[in-house]
């Protein structure tokens, strides 16, 4: 089983639950998961053909041929309205994220003068007080999980207490997943959570590569491992196996 | 004064459908002529999203005319990277600075990191708000978006209003008010116009340039084709003209106008280019070489010349 699989499985498994809501993955591996979690367990989830509308068939990732099933019609103004009125799940992304979830896609060595400058903000700052969302992190490190962030572009628990209700309400932010486990908030102060470690990778594995103190359960789950269909359905979502270039196998 | 006795003779005469006459105004300009509007120092909106559908031929005319210290307010793409490489861009108001293909624009990078332009950076959304504030006069929408992260912290002109409003508990929410963009001239690129300024969007998505063309002073429009009005809705459905005239006070017809970026459905991105132009950000010698052979042109045809002469030599 290659690692990238099982990452699959388990951001496929973020957007369990869902329906009636813009299941919004950016990136490689978040796209195929969740088309992955539409094609299977959440079939009533709207996606995005990554352009400007929305399919209900398995769409191939980055294959702009290929014949969409549209149901809607979702240009980016659109876009903005649905994440203003919360029915979206998006899982973004993250150069840093610290121990209370907050995320850094905007810059290194801070916003005035970058040592180097990331994406931006992008749109994190509105995702992350309107809805649900997840984050992906291919390469977990001491320089991807900090202490602390340069830049706050999605807050985490600690800020949004600061801003209390009710301004934090909507603020819902649910996993990470990295390479070697897959990360919640549900302890009592909101701080990060090993939910559960994927097959192949020591607990200590995850405390050396992480510059905060990660919260361990007792009784620490494995990560899902995909099943043969589904790793047909992920074959056919990336034919061209772009997720193997994102996750590298132990 | 005379006086026309209407008829129904009369009448009939004004419909296209009897006789094509058409009574719009004529606000076709060259590119020259647009960027004579412009002056040192003007806020300028630009169209478009990252390297999708922007007013090129209006950029490099720009660039041509040497026109300083300029702010830029957009969903940024090249027009931001190639005003900061030529030194005529002070600010850059953004939601980001893409090209896409190319996640950063490697010129706005350099730009950044070695403080060559100030930067003004809102949340995606947000910026939508403060385009969409202008448009209708308001001084500020409110919005969630920026609380908790660094934005305010980052733009520290920002500022947070109270809502007038008690929610069920009794408590005023506060929301971030974004201001509305102050922008002198708008710059749009649309696949089809009339004479007159009459915008349609054949591609699949319109952007923001509606707003644009709303929140601007004056707003210029180039497009790959002026067609006659009667015929707009031989191009596409009435859903497709999003942007009428009284927004708009000049015309320009520039067909490959946004080259190198995408114009779909009339073309694609032309990626090797855009990948040529990225790569000059890294190397002066490069850039110095493109700056020279592709902005030194005298016209827009000259510029295509130049672009397609490149494919000949290989």
């Amino acid at each position: 089983m290659r690692r990238s699989d099982i990452c699959i499985a388990e951001i496929a498994e973020c957007f369990r639950g869902e329906s009636d809501i813009l299941c919004n993955p950016i990136g490689i591996s978040p796209i195929i998961g969740g088309r992955l979690a539409k094609a299977t367990f959440a079939p009533d989830v709207v996606m995005t053909d990554a352009v400007s509308v929305l399919a209900t068939n398995t769409l191939p990732i980055g294959d702009q041929d290929a014949p969409r099933v549209i149901e809607s019609y979702a240009p980016y103004r659109t876009i903005f309205d649905i994440l203003w009125s919360g029915r979206r799940h998006v899982m973004m992304g993250a150069t840093q994220i610290d121990q209370y979830g907050n995320q850094n896609i905007a810059a290194i060595g801070g916003f005035q003068k970058p040592k180097a400058q990331l994406l931006g903000l992008r749109g994190a700052p509105g995702n992350l007080i309107n809805h649900r969302t997840s984050y992906w992190v291919p390469n977990h490190t001491k320089r991807s999980f900090v202490s602390k962030v340069d830049v706050v572009s999605g807050p985490g628990y600690d800020r949004m207490g600061e801003i209390g209700e009710p301004g934090n309400r909507y603020h819902d932010l649910h996993r990470v997943v990295s390479n070697l486990g897959v990360f919640d908030f549900d302890t009592p102060d909101r701080r990060m959570r090993l939910r559960s470690i994927h097959p192949g990778v020591e607990v200590a594995e995850v405390v050396e590569n992480t510059d905060f103190e990660i919260v361990i359960p007792d009784n620490l789950e494995l990560s899902r491992v995909p099943s043969e269909a589904e790793l047909e359905i992920i074959k056919i979502i990336d034919p061209t196996e772009l997720r193997y270039s994102e996750v590298q196998d132990a | 004064m005379a006086t026309i006795e209407i008829t129904l003779e009369v009448i009939y005469s004004w419909d296209h459908r009897k006789e094509k006459r058409v009574s719009v105004v004529n606000k076709i300009l060259t590119e020259e002529e647009v960027v004579a509007q412009i002056e040192d120092g003007m806020t300028i909106g630009v169209g478009g999203w990252g390297s999708r559908r922007k007013p090129m031929s209006l950029i490099m005319a720009i660039i041509r005319a040497g026109i300083q210290d300029l702010t830029v307010v957009s969903y940024g793409g090249p027009e931001i990277g190639l005003l900061s490489a030529t030194g005529q861009l002070k600010k850059a108001i953004y939601g980001f600075v893409s090209l896409d293909s190319i996640p950063l624009e490697p010129h706005f990078r350099v730009a950044r990191q070695t403080g060559k332009i100030e930067a003004t950076e809102f949340d995606e959304g947000a910026f939508y708000l403060g385009l969409m504030a202008a448009a209708h006069r308001v001084p500020f929408y409110p919005t969630r978006a920026g609380l908790g992260s660094d934005m305010l912290e980052m733009n520290p002109e920002l500022k947070l209003v109270e809502s007038p409003y008690p929610d069920k508990s009794g408590k005023h929410e506060k929301l971030v008010a974004i201001p509305a963009f102050d922008i002198d001239v708008s710059l749009v690129h649309m696949n089809r116009a009339d004479q007159g300024g009459n915008g349609q969007f054949l591609g699949p998505d319109l952007f923001f340039d509606d707003l644009f063309a709303m929140a601007a002073k004056k707003t210029y429009m180039s497009c790959e084709k002026i067609v006659a009005t009667e015929n707009l809705l031989d191009e596409g459905s009435v859903h497709t003209l999003r942007i009428p005239r009284i927004f708009v006070n000049g015309v320009v017809e520039a067909p490959r106008g946004a080259h190198f970026t995408e114009c779909p459905p009339d073309y694609g991105r032309d990626e090797e280019f855009q990948k040529l132009y990225a790569a000059t950000a890294k190397d002066s010698d490069l850039w110095e070489s493109f700056r020279s052979r592709y902005l030194e042109t005298d016209s827009h045809q000259e510029y295509l010349r130049m672009v397609d002469s490149r494919k000949e030599e290989k």
